[in-house]
């Protein structure tokens, strides 16, 4: 094997360091801003560590007292969960049948090819009938009718997970479960469905990250307390006149906390899901 | 079980999903064809067909040949960046030493973090009076007076790409770690005992292992690239002087802040047109580099 010698060792520990700190440093610093007194923030020098840590903001965002900047932030966070997990089940619902269609029934797989081509059209190639059409059903700003756009997004994806999934699952356990009179929906639930379980969870959870993490569609559908998510409330802070910029880092922090606490607990799966998607394409 | 009936079943089971895409995705592109020819508004009339009369007023514009250079100049600068910073990032990774474990498992934060919420801390950082980036450079004497990185048209482009890598060369980089955790060791230990040098083991060992996944992930950050809207959207809104739009933001203003829904939507099909000759090109070109690297 290749010789290592300590100069080889140092380099690779300082590349490690910097690496860290790359990446680190821009979310410390979003934290600290969020801890940060005022003044603190506006201090020239800038002061990089508090005086003392100062936590009001997060109980500030928190509370639900009316015409607060809480009460705009609480109900844009609850936008966020709704239109999220409505999003995801219905694509998770949506996906399951057809994964396993172009799955054990490769002859239909153009289809999924077609609805998954729909990756490369940018937004705005749908926005103006989309934005019509919620229009006209009197679905703009309204949480329904986002999580039913988003499936845009959510549903060719989850489809094309839940296929892989299935294709690692031998059709054999099934025939075998059906040879012995269980019919289609019996073998799901009692075979496949629960083989698929792990596929079933890492899609969901791919499905909230990407919903929680859409802003074009929301900036144009909603307009108000009623349906605007997370995002679009964050940059109606980020863009408006708030003086105080660690208000803008807590809220920050709030909203990059499920995503980030789903990535680090689901590292391994979100990781292989990535890289299989990478490598399979 | 009969091959027609697998068939028939396997269209029923899918229906569900192919019913909401075409009502979703289908129809409004057909929908946003239509309104490419005439001159509708946003609300109210619904407009008169006009030929190509938007297609050629939008091409011809000086603001489309410039949002196209603009929006060309992020996605290539920033994905080439990326690609090598996720590259390095990843030889560097797949080194042993102590902590390898959990500095991967920060490489995924990045990644994690909502595209607005990057786009957010970002403005913070280059903040002309206040951003910790004016702060850092000033106390390190680097520059003597406080900038405006977002509100000078020279660094404004500079300043998000810059942010555009710090979020996604992550993610290059956990592709590429598994490419290379995949080559096999007794390979690179033949080309070191044959005397390759360092680049050359990576040039003829490593880099056809990459080269697959690498095309895969260029592929998806140049699509991605090129229809980007929310990190510009929320860090500048493409000035100042508009220096920083791009061909979403172009798309955006003209449907949505002009209300022209018939000249946005054939802007929107050139977009569309533009990212799928470039989609259909790498595909190609993937598919050749998946033929040699074997």
């Amino acid at each position: 094997m290749e010789r290592k010698g300590s100069l080889f060792t140092v380099f690779v520990y300082a590349c490690a360091l910097l690496l860290a700190a790359v990446i680190l440093a821009p979310l410390a610093w979003l934290f600290v801003m969020s801890i940060s007194p005022a003044a603190d923030l506006a201090a020239k020098p800038l002061r990089w560590w508090p005086q003392a840590a100062d936590f009001s903001r997060y109980a500030q965002l928190l509370s639900t007292a009316e015409n607060s900047a809480g009460a705009a932030f609480t109900a844009s966070l609850r936008n966020s969960l709704e239109v999220a997990g409505m999003a995801t089940l219905a694509a998770v619902v949506l996906a399951v049948p057809a994964g396993w269609a172009v799955s054990r029934t490769p002859s239909v797989g153009w289809s999924l090819s077609m609805v998954i081509a729909t990756y490369m059209l940018p937004p705005v190639a749908l926005s103006v009938p989309l934005y019509m059409g919620l229009s006209w059903l009197g679905l703009l700003n309204n949480v329904f009718g986002l999580a039913l756009i988003y499936l845009t997004i959510l549903a060719p994806f989850t489809t094309w997970l839940m296929k892989s999934g299935f294709d690692s699952i031998p059709r054999e356990i099934e025939a075998a479960a059906m040879i012995d009179g269980a019919g289609l929906f019996q073998t799901w639930r009692i075979i496949t469905l629960p083989l698929a379980a792990p596929v079933v969870a890492t899609s969901a959870l791919f499905a909230v990250l990407l919903a929680w993490d859409e802003f074009f569609y929301a900036l144009l559908f909603t307009s108000d307390q009623r349906a605007k998510t997370l995002t679009v409330a964050i940059a109606d802070l980020a863009g408006g006149r708030v003086s105080d910029y660690g208000l803008i880092a807590t809220a920050g922090v709030l909203a990059a906390l499920p995503p980030v606490l789903i990535g680090l607990v689901m590292q391994r799966a979100l990781i292989s899901g990535l890289t299989s998607g990478g490598v399979k394409g | 079980m009969s091959g027609t009936w697998m068939t028939t079943r396997a269209w029923l089971l899918m229906l569900p999903l192919l019913v909401i895409m075409v009502a979703i995705i289908g129809w409004p592109l057909v929908d946003t064809v239509r309104l490419s020819f005439t001159d509708a508004q946003l609300v109210g009339t619904a407009g008169n067909y006009v030929g190509f009369d938007n297609y050629t007023r939008m091409l011809t514009s000086s603001n489309f040949t410039r949002t196209l250079s603009t929006t060309t100049w992020f996605a290539v600068v920033s994905v080439a960046a990326e690609m090598v910073l996720g590259v390095l990032a990843a030889l560097l990774l797949n080194q042993e030493f102590r902590g390898r474990a959990v500095l991967r498992g920060l490489m995924i934060l990045p990644w994690a973090l909502p595209t607005v919420v990057n786009a957010t801390l970002w403005r913070l950082i280059y903040n002309p009076e206040y951003g910790a980036l004016n702060a850092a450079l000033t106390q390190l004497h680097l520059i003597d007076d406080y900038r405006s990185w977002l509100g000078e048209p020279g660094t404004a482009l500079a300043a998000l790409i810059v942010a555009d890598c710090w979020k996604n060369f992550p993610l290059v980089a956990l592709i590429a770690l598994a490419a290379l955790q995949a080559v096999p060791r007794d390979i690179t230990a033949a080309a070191l005992v044959d005397g390759a040098g360092p680049f050359n083991r990576f040039r003829f060992v490593i880099l056809p292992y990459l080269a697959g996944p690498l095309m895969v992930a260029l592929v998806l950050r140049t699509i991605e690239a090129f229809k980007v809207f929310d990190i510009i959207w929320v860090m500048t809104r493409g000035g100042p002087a508009n220096s920083t739009r791009s061909l979403s933001i172009l798309v955006y203003q003209e449907a949505f802040s002009f209300q022209r829904a018939g000249s946005g939507a054939s802007l929107a099909l050139i977009v569309t047109l533009l990212v799928t000759v470039l989609a259909v090109a790498y595909a190609t070109l993937v598919r050749k580099t998946a033929g040699s690297a074997t």
